[in-house]
């Protein structure tokens, strides 16, 4: 009985155990498959975005030109044959494209189909036909062929995005312009080369004439002013609370600030610039110095966050040997402290200058989505970055915008991603383990 | 003077008194400069210091008056009856006085008083200028003598030079304030203005909301309706939507990579999921437009339903994917916190693995999650691009998340972009949901660090 009793007692429990243990085991099964497909799910997000943006945005840097030949005729161009820079910038060189359309396609003879023709190549073309002229006229009364850009619809087309064989009444693109079309790439008349246009042009209302340039500066410019202010500023701040600061109220209420600062909604700050900084203080709306100093005071907290924990990670014993030899605490954190923290600052600098890179919607309160063409020259010109860009783009209804506004993010996204491994370079590089 | 030039030569005014105390300081010792109390390059400081900030206050202080004092003058020299305009009539005929002199393009007539008002500007603009310059350039070269003047052998240079110093790093600190203290102002008398004309009430309870203002008195159908419901359902519908996503795919990967992963695999998947934190926030805005609202459009059709192409769907899709990576991280690092003892004592009781995080790990760290996903909702609250890229513009008071719904964001966007007067119930209005939008994500963020915070107490 005594032997029976505890054999028996163990054997029940085994048996349960047994039993339950096939569960427990799908069980955890079951849960460790969770987590490697909530991994695997948000990385097939990150990789679906990324191939997403690029599909649709390689072809962005590639450009379709149209050869065509313009006959530059003295009679229309300079009559007087002064060669003055004013009679050749006014003159008509979009009637020279045009008669050379003309003289491509010689049975085309209504006005309208005409009309469709003179669609064929950009607008651009006859300010590339002037500064041509501009630079060179000599070439006056020479016939001359150039490469020019075809219209946006042509140069989708040419890409594929457009359909040939849906119906015609469905496609921007008629029969008729597609055979013209077509016509010129049997004569050896369309060539697809390497879109320069794309990274020198500023906005255009044309795709084909639109480039990032503009943006690319204005987002220089802009990133240049928020880093000259908030990266001392932020320094500063850090320094005090972590190494001067009393432990009272005041102090407390600064800090209460940073970290409520670190979580307002980015468009608060928009109202802030748009309420303080251009209705009380009348800076320039849509300038850099504007959008920088909004920025500035957004990336702020990221800065001051980042400089205190780099500044904490310096261990005490170098303050002390410092104070020991008779430095003073000034002398003690500018030459010691803070040249040893400051790779923990630079790159906690660099991660809030990428967001501030990133950052739109505080822009679109303070006027930033102007559609401005010229390329700034100062920081209180009229100016747009590159993610309002983006933002501009995407809303315009032309198919061509499309692929532009991808590779516009492309671009983009390369420079956040240089920042930020120039940040983890940085850790790398600097990390110190006392 | 241009202020350009005059702050550089401020500058260069600076280097100069700092080679120059610095010499003198050598000097007075001839030399041995142990006999002094600081190291002469202290000197050289304090004399730029003295030659550079009092100069730039004035010139600031200046700078801040010139135009009201200015402006005032041209104003008493005016004719009895221009004096006598209503303040609106008056500023607008001071602002073509000012367009003129500066050569712009002015409203009205220009005639000989306009003409004389504006010679009359020009000329006090001139004055001001000058005498600024001579002014800030004498008040520095004075200062930085005195100071130079002032150096001996007991002068206590390095303490002066250190409490300046200090007093910058102090004024520094209080950025941050002053920060909140302009959101917080111009946010609430802008909203104050627009409880004004729309009761707070209305603003509040009621469900309408269509910001149209009259722009004639006789024009139809434009009346204006400010209730912010529609709004406020339509933001907690998307960021339901968004946290659906984002909670479970967030801690899961986090409690994966934190208890199952190996440190190789958590050195490559953690940096990758945080890169999905660092696309800007546009990108996700045109990834909802583009790619996944005609998606959920087109599936929808599939099976049937009748989706908007700007459904409530794809925007709270793509935000809870953007907002991953925040609950991952946030919840790892409480995961992390939780101490080893616990795990091995529920080991130690031959619990699995995933036994020991649900019944363990997860009750212990719960308070840090739920304040983490505080966080994240206060985030989704706030988020605009996605929204303005994706969501629509239409208030609709649903909680089907196939329909277009607005958001509080979307609609401070909208109402704001483009050309707008500042003092019509419309573009105030803008403030008065910022204001709300203000205080909900800060009231989200408070709790969120109570908890985090009440949490951290366990264990340390």
């Amino acid at each position: 009985m005594s032997k029976k009793n505890p054999n028996m007692l163990g054997n029940s429990t085994a048996t349960r155990v047994q039993a339950g243990l096939k569960k427990r085991y799908a069980k955890e099964r079951r849960f460790r498959f969770y987590g490697v497909l909530a991994i695997t799910l948000s990385l097939l997000f990150l990789s679906f975005l990324f191939i997403n943006i690029s599909s649709k945005g390689y072809t962005a840097f590639q450009q379709t030109f149209i050869q065509i030949e313009v006959y530059l005729d003295e009679n229309s161009i300079d009559p007087e044959g002064s060669r003055d820079s004013n009679t050749l910038s006014s003159a008509n060189y979009g009637g020279l494209v045009k008669s050379s359309l003309r003289s491509l396609f010689p049975d085309v003879k209504k006005r309208k189909d005409k009309k469709k023709l003179y669609k064929l190549i950009s607008s651009g073309a006859t300010f590339q036909l002037r500064d041509m002229v501009m630079n060179d006229p000599t070439l006056i009364g020479t016939t001359t062929r150039m490469w020019v850009p075809a219209d946006d619809d042509y140069d989708m087309l040419m890409k594929g995005h457009i359909d040939r064989t849906l119906p015609e009444d469905e496609r921007r693109l008629k029969d008729q312009e597609v055979a013209w079309f077509d016509h010129l790439i049997e004569n050896d008349q369309v060539k697809k080369s390497f879109n320069i246009t794309f990274f020198t042009a500023g906005d255009s209302r044309e795709p084909e004439l639109a480039g990032i340039w503009g943006a690319l500066v204005g987002s220089l410019l802009t990133l240049f002013i928020t880093l000259i202010i908030c990266f001392p500023l932020g320094v500063a701040t850090a320094v005090y609370l972590e190494e001067f600061a009393p432990q009272n109220r005041w102090t407390d209420l600064i800090e209460v600030n940073i970290n409520n600062l670190a979580a307002v909604p980015s468009i608060i700050f928009g109202l802030l610039g748009l309420a303080i900084f251009i209705n009380v203080f009348h800076l320039p709306r849509s300038a850099p110095i504007l959008g920088g100093l909004v920025l500035a005071l957004m990336t702020l907290p990221t800065i001051i966050i980042a400089s205190r924990t780099a500044l904490k990670s310096v261990p005490p014993s170098i303050r002390q040997a410092s104070l020991a030899i008779g430095a003073s605490k000034m002398q003690t954190i500018m030459y010691h402290v803070l040249p040893l923290a400051m790779p923990g600052m630079l790159t906690g600098t660099i991660i809030g200058m990428a967001q501030a890179l990133g950052e739109t919607a505080p822009l679109l309160m303070i006027g930033m989505v102007a559609f401005i063409v010229d390329i700034p020259a100062g920081v209180t010109d009229p100016a747009t970055v590159l993610p309002v860009q983006i933002f501009l783009w995407a809303d315009s209804p032309e198919r061509a915008f499309v692929e532009k506004t991808s590779a516009a993010i492309m671009v983009l996204l390369a420079f956040l991603i240089t920042m930020n491994s120039l940040a983890i370079f940085l850790r790398k590089r600097f990390e110190k383990r006392w | 003077m241009q202020t350009t030039t005059l702050i550089l030569l401020l500058l260069a005014f600076s280097v100069i008194a700092y080679q120059f105390g610095k010499r003198r300081s050598l000097v007075i010792v001839s030399g041995k400069v142990k006999e002094l109390h600081s190291l002469p390059s202290y000197y050289g400081y304090l004399t730029a210091i003295w030659c550079g900030i009092p100069a730039l206050i004035i010139f600031g202080l200046w700078s801040a008056f010139e135009s009201t004092i200015i402006t005032h003058l041209v104003v008493s020299h005016l004719p009895e009856t221009l004096q006598n305009l209503s303040s609106n009539r008056l500023s607008l005929f001071i602002n073509d006085i000012k367009n003129l002199a500066n050569g712009g393009i002015i409203s009205g007539e220009v005639d000989a008083v306009t003409t004389a008002a504006a010679e009359h500007y020009n000329n006090l603009r001139y004055i001001s200028n000058a005498a600024l310059t001579v002014f800030v350039l004498g008040i520095a070269i004075a200062c930085a003598a005195f100071t130079a003047k002032s150096i001996s052998k007991e002068k206590r240079a390095r303490n002066e030079v250190e409490f300046a110093i200090k007093v910058f790093l102090i004024i520094c600190s209080t950025i941050a304030i002053f920060t909140t203290l302009g959101i917080v102002l111009s946010v609430l008398f802008e909203a104050i203005r627009f409880f004004r004309v729309v009761p707070i009430t209305e603003f509040l309870f009621s469900a309408e909301w269509s910001p149209q203002m009259a722009i004639r008195e006789d024009q139809v159908g434009s009346s204006g309706a400010f209730g912010s419901i529609p709004l406020f359902t339509g933001t907690l519908l998307i960021t339901v939507i968004a946290m659906c996503i984002a909670v479970p795919i967030g801690l899961m990967s986090a409690l994966y990579l934190t208890e199952y992963a190996t440190p190789k695999f958590r050195t490559v998947a953690k940096p990758l999921l945080e890169i999905l934190a660092g696309v800007p926030t546009v990108v996700y805005g045109f990834f909802a437009a583009l790619t996944v609202a005609p998606m959920i459009r087109d599936y929808g059709a599939f099976l049937g339903l009748d989706v908007s192409s700007e459904s409530a769907l794809a925007a709270g899709i793509v935000m809870g994917i953007m907002i991953i990576p925040f609950v991952s991280s946030l919840s790892d690092d409480v995961i992390n916190a939780v101490p080893q003892s616990l795990r091995d004592g529920a080991y130690g009781m031959g619990a699995t693995k995933s036994e020991t995080i649900r019944k363990v790990i997860i009750p212990a760290a719960l308070p840090g999650i739920v304040g983490g996903v505080l966080l994240a909702v206060s985030r989704a609250i706030g988020e605009t691009m996605i929204v303005v890229m994706a969501a629509g513009l239409a208030a609709n008071l649903t909680a089907n998340p196939l329909e277009t719904v607005t958001t509080v964001t979307v609609q401070i966007v909208t109402l704001l972009v483009g050309d707008q007067e500042f003092d019509s119930p419309k573009t105030m209005a803008a403030f008065a949901l910022g204001l709300v939008l203000f205080i909900i994500t800060l009231t989200l963020n408070f709790i969120a660090l109570y908890i985090v915070r009440k949490y951290r107490e366990q264990y340390d």
